[in-house]
């Protein structure tokens, strides 16, 4: 498989499509049953972030080389206010009450490489990978 | 896609379908609430055998149905989570804590009559 697909996600009817198109593209890169969900739940995670926070914005899903290594790449982007405290973003907060609640340490867990980049008042791009075994 | 909802002498069945919209988990939401008290169910239980995932919203979602849920006086049981969804949703740190859950409808119904002959039980 070649190439990328870029989905514009602003309403939640987004999210399902971009979650379906992740489970397309790890089945056509032999995902297991648990990695597809895997990926479909990191897809709806960050999709809904996006539209949480910054009303719109991008997902990016594309097929990634690294040796012998085949994967699935996720990146979602946004113009939206950024991220003031990555470290606290970071921060489990489902259970403790600390953190911003955003998923992401779940999502970094979930993930093989994980990546942020933000900028207060400009926007934020989250990269993951995960490898197919 | 809505969600159904069956009625079962005491009990209610929702069966969530594969692709949910958020929407439609909302919808589900009131529906059931409702129909708690217009059925006078003792129980409801919710089966997500189908669901394609369970994110944050959707585990919230289901999490804050139980609570109103039990607020009307009804119990739920969540019933069919999939191995690779429970998988998921544990590395994510979403839980469902205080919720009764179950293998499959089966036992989440075992699991309601239980519960309700312990109550009427004096």
């Amino acid at each position: 498989m070649e190439g990328s697909v870029s989905i514009t996600v602003v309403s939640a009817s987004d999210i399902i499509i971009a979650r379906d198109l992740g489970r397309k593209i790890g089945k056509e890169l032999n995902f297991s049953q648990t990695d597809l969900t895997i990926i479909a739940t990191v897809i709806s995670e960050l999709a809904r972030n996006i539209i949480l926070f910054a009303k719109q914005g991008n997902i990016l899903l594309s097929s990634t080389k690294q040796g012998n290594k085949v994967g699935i790449m996720i990146s979602a982007e946004d113009k939206g206010p950024g991220i003031p405290d990555v470290f606290l973003a970071m921060q489990d907060g489902y259970s403790t009450g600390k953190g911003l609640g955003l998923g992401l340490p779940g999502v970094k867990r979930l993930m093989d490489e994980f990546e942020i980049l933000t900028e207060t008042g400009k926007g934020t791009k989250v990269t993951v990978i995960k490898w197919s075994i | 896609m809505e969600v159904p909802i069956l009625k079962q002498g005491y009990y209610l069945i929702a069966t969530i379908q594969a692709a949910l919209t958020d929407e439609d988990l909302l919808k589900l939401h009131y529906a059931l609430v409702e129909q708690v008290g217009k059925h006078r169910s003792k129980g409801v239980i919710i089966d997500v055998t189908a669901l394609d995932i369970m994110d944050s919203f959707a585990t919230r979602t289901i999490r804050s149905l139980a609570h109103m849920i039990k607020l009307r006086g009804a119990d739920t049981v969540i019933c069919g989570i999939q191995p690779e969804i429970a998988f998921t949703m544990v590395q994510l740190g979403l839980t469902l804590e205080g919720i009764s859950t179950a293998l499959d409808l089966e036992e989440g119904l075992v699991l309601l009559n239980k519960n309700n002959t312990k109550k009427r039980k004096p």
